[in-house]
């Protein structure tokens, strides 16, 4: 372990959300060319990281960082590992090339600088989640890719569907993010470390804890949303409502990524156990499976790629959940090509659509003398994603097969699973690259040329890395497989597969794999009808369940406010006050601690009398006024009265105060009367006036009670002489009440003043706005009511 | 309530009652007064200079918008908290410092500038829902 330069990868960390601040700016000046300067940015980031990829590759580990809140021993920390840098290369290496394709897809584009904002902070975002060493630092980001990918899902805000689709991303992968934090919490008490790289020493303690199952379930609930993992898969389709640059991001190398990226680094501590090895192989294989059937189904470019994410995502769960070796190797090497693969295919698919005019396959053909370099990117991608040879496809999904033969039926079914999710992903993966190109011409609704430069860079990069990664296969291991697989399973490892197919069971599954992908493809038409056909008979959905879920939240909280809330002012008041009489009674009584009767003062003087019963006149003026402004001054009345109590018992503070509380709730009183328009006087039956005095009774005999039990327990000076000794000496002020209310509990003030200017603002909102004005009605958030008006 | 008397005192009586407000507010420290008081003597006396000569010369003459008024107050009160941070003490610890102005030794602290913020709160929001109220024209 060594810390090396803690500061430049603290600002490297730091520098996509400082790019994304003065973005908006450079984008002001230069239009999309800021692009090429933004993208910069990324760039130093994979440089930088590239300069660990030495010391990693020989098995070292660098971690750094700062105490953050050190009171609670929660740090800034990071780690790099050869799984951390894998993804933080990718991450960043796929961020400039994405950087430079907004600029040209989104090129006039009149919130393109907002674009680059939310796309650069998505990456500071994604990068920490992947550096982080620190359990909290690595929730923080979490959450902040969620919320950052929320915005760029719901970039195109005036739509609905964006709206939509952004908010389900939010409530299903922030919602995951809510059970990470509780599993790293789990796990933080169980082992009483917070940090990843001092955790990978505990995995025995953590497997044999009884809350092994909790943490488990807790984390898996965060990784299973993050990645789209069958049944929560929804989101990410939907997810395609963003701007083409966003899914080729974001569904990639990144957001989804980031579920895989946690399982593999829990592996050598939540892994290697019954649970694990079942739910994950199970629930990736259901979605890989599910991902390629509904990918079959859709002519939307960029829906196919979108399930094909969802099921290599499952693929990807499946093997890290196998736990093997060879599936261990299989799952790094997949992981990189798919990022490779898939971005340079959505960034194809948004080519298309920018230059052609649409996206959808049954409209598009014969675009490959218009637009070869595209052909090529394209063709690249489909390659390796059908994981032919020479591609990095090809070593992943061979190692694939490597990794999941043998011959026990419950690895039997596995190689199933993987030869139908592969074959039907090869169809998808030449649907998308072969359809559009060949064939006759179709009129498509844009005549379709070369897209510029910053349009066909990224793809036809992403696919010339993908085709030298595999052939220069020895570097590749030595510096990013070998280390990334060590660090997934704990214990050295080395990746050896190259682009030679050797003999074996893989490169007969191999070849059965692209004989049903050959067929599938020719069948593709009327297996997608089918589908369709399938898709309409079963009608229901998770997509449906999300909104029939949160429109059963709606339904309910709004039958919970109907009955708690009614409406009606009285009803609240009597409530308020038979509460406030249960709690002052419900503890004497319970104790038992009823108080003495006091003993009547000896040395009562004239003057307090006097000033008791002017206290008494008011409340009986109160009680026997004939209109309500006489009861309220009266109510005054006794209320000076009790301030100049206070004055007489040496509280001159309290009382100032109490003066001014009653003139003006007086004043306030008085206006809201004359506001309201009430009559006069009080019009109550006399049941409810009955009704009404005895709570009153109630209430303030409980009070009376409550403040000379209060005021018969022995005296505890030790708070009043602590902050009579220390008032002058520590805060240098005499006033005692001023010095506890602005700096001794400062703290608690400043929330104080936070509720009163709050207060201040809802009473004003109550004011201005009566019921009936401006269309405003009780019960107008009332689903069911909203909809019949829509 | 527009009597003559009272439209012809209020001025005064309101100029009286700020001028005594912010006096409360100032001797705080050390004497009976502070920050919450001091700004209820204030927001009465927006009250009162609002029933006795009508809400729009009040609004005119504190010139902002009360609830902006208590939302700068709130923005101060966490200032004086955040101060602290940069001498390296916990947030909301008091800051001393003793200026001499024309001889007199002057104590400023950020106890005061808390102070202050918690006057404008109050003020804004008090005197904000007094003024809404005495505005009948509206409805």
């Amino acid at each position: 372990m060594s810390a090396s330069a803690p500061g430049a990868t603290f600002i490297v960390l730091m520098l996509p959300f400082l790019a994304a601040l003065i973005t908006p700016w450079l984008t002001r000046r230069l239009g999309h060319n800021a692009a090429w300067l933004l993208a910069l940015a990324p760039a130093a980031i994979f440089i930088h990281f590239l300069g660990f990829s030495a010391e990693v590759a020989d098995g070292g580990i660098v971690t750094g960082g700062f105490q953050w809140v050190p009171s609670y021993n929660v740090s800034f920390s990071w780690l790099i590992d050869g799984l951390s840098l894998t993804f933080a290369l990718l991450i960043s290496g796929i961020g400039a090339l994405i950087i430079l394709y907004s600029g040209g897809y989104l090129k006039g584009h009149k919130q393109l600088g907002r674009f680059f904002s939310f796309m650069l902070l998505f990456m500071g975002a994604m990068l920490g989640v992947v550096i982080s060493d620190s359990f909290l630092m690595l929730f923080v980001y979490w959450e902040l890719t969620s919320i950052t990918s929320f915005l760029l899902i719901g970039f195109d805000h005036t739509r609905e569907a964006s709206r939509r689709a952004a908010i389900q991303a939010l409530v299903v992968t922030g919602g995951g993010g809510l059970a990470l934090l509780a599993g790293l919490l789990v796990i933080w008490n169980i082992t009483g470390v917070s940090q990843v790289s001092l955790l990978l020493n505990y995995g025995d303690e953590v497997r044999a804890s009884p809350f092994y199952l909790l943490a488990l379930f807790l984390v898996l609930g965060g990784a299973f949303s993050k990645s789209a993992q069958f049944p929560l898969h929804f989101w990410l389709p939907n997810a395609m409502e963003a701007p083409t640059p966003v899914s080729a991001y974001l569904h990639s190398a990144t957001m989804v990524k980031a579920g895989v990226y946690l399982l593999m680094r829990l592996n050598p501590v939540l892994g290697e156990t019954v649970w694990w090895e079942t739910i994950l192989p199970v629930f990736g294989g259901a979605t890989l499976i599910v991902g390629t059937l509904l990918a079959i189904r859709q002519t939307d470019l960029k829906l196919m790629l979108a399930y094909t994410t969802v099921s290599s995502l499952g693929l990807l769960v499946m093997l890290t959940g196998f736990g093997s070796e060879y599936a261990i190797s299989a799952a790094v090497l997949y992981l990189v090509a798919h990022s490779l693969f898939k971005g340079g295919l959505f960034m194809v698919a948004g080519l298309i659509d920018h230059e052609a005019g649409t996206r959808d396959v049954t409209r598009l053909g014969g675009l490959r003398k218009a637009m070869p370099v595209t052909f090529i990117a394209a063709l690249a991608g489909a390659i390796s994603m059908a994981g032919l040879p020479p591609f990095l496809g090809f070593l992943a999904k061979e190692e694939i097969y490597y990794a999941l033969w043998a011959t026990d039926p419950w690895s039997l079914a596995f190689v199933a699973v993987a030869v139908v999710g592969n074959g039907l992903m090869f169809v998808i993966g030449f649907a998308v690259a072969l359809k559009p190109f060949l064939g006759p011409e179709v009129k498509t609704p844009k005549h379709a040329h070369e897209g510029p430069v910053l349009l066909w860079l990224g793809p036809l990069t992403l696919g010339v890395a993908a085709l030298v990664a595999a052939l220069i296969s020895p570097l590749t291991h030595r510096f990013i497989s070998s280390p990334m697989a060590s660090a997934i399973s704990g214990e050295a490892e080395t990746v050896t597969i190259s682009v030679i197919p050797h003999m074996g069971p893989a490169l007969i599954l191999s070849l059965v794999t692209i004989a049903f992908g050959i067929v599938a493809y020719r069948m593709l038409d009327r297996l997608r009808a089918g589908m369709a056909s399938l898709l309409q008979t079963i009608g229901w959905g998770p997509d449906r369940g999300f909104d029939q879920f949160v429109s059963g939240i709606v339904r309910l909280s709004g039958a919970v406010t109907r009955i708690v809330q009614p409406g009606r002012l009285d009803f609240y008041m009597t409530a308020t006050f038979v509460m406030i009489a249960i709690a002052l009674f419900a503890p004497m009584a319970w104790y038992g601690e009823w108080p003495s009767m006091p003993v009547w003062p000896a040395d009562v003087q004239f003057h307090e009398l006097a000033v008791f019963a002017i206290a008494f006149l008011g409340l009986g003026a109160v009680i026997y006024a004939r209109d309500r402004l006489t009861a309220i001054v009266s109510l005054g009345v006794q209320g000076f009265a009790v301030a100049l109590l206070f004055m007489l018992f040496g509280a001159p503070d309290l009382s100032f105060t109490q003066f001014m509380v009653e003139t003006l709730a007086v004043v306030i009183l008085a206006l809201v009367m004359t506001r309201l328009k009430l009559s006069a006087s009080d019009h109550r039956a006399t049941r409810d006036k009955l009704i009404d005095m005895s709570v009153s009774l109630v209430c303030g005999t409980g009070f009376a009670l409550y403040l000379l039990a209060v005021t018969q327990q022995p005296f505890n000076p030790y708070i009043s002489d602590f902050f009579a000794a220390y008032s002058k000496i520590v805060a240098h002020g005499t006033n005692v009440v001023n010095v506890i209310l602005v700096d001794f509990r400062g703290t608690d003030t400043l929330g104080e003043i936070a509720v009163v200017m709050v207060t201040g603002l809802a009473v004003l909102s109550l004011i201005r706005v009566s019921v009936g004005y401006a269309g405003i009605k009780i019960g107008d958030n009332d689903p069911d009511r909203r909809e019949e008006t829509r | 309530m527009r009597t003559v008397i009272f439209r012809a005192i209020a001025p005064y009586l309101t100029s009286l009652m700020v001028l005594f407000s912010i006096f409360v507010l100032l001797r705080g420290h050390n004497e009976p007064g502070g920050g919450f008081i001091g700004g209820l003597i204030a927001a009465s006396a927006l009250a009162i200079y609002g029933i006795a000569c009508g809400v729009e010369p009040v609004r005119r003459a504190i010139y902002f918008h009360p609830m902006g008024i208590s939302a700068f107050g709130l923005f101060v009160g966490t200032l004086a908290g955040v101060l602290s941070v940069f001498a390296g003490v916990p947030f909301m610890t008091g800051l001393w410092v003793y200026p001499t102005l024309f001889g007199v030794e002057i104590a400023l602290s950020s106890v005061l500038v808390f102070d202050i913020g918690v006057y404008l709160v109050v003020v804004g929001a008090i005197g904000s829902i007094a003024l809404a109220l005495e505005e009948r024209d509206r409805d």
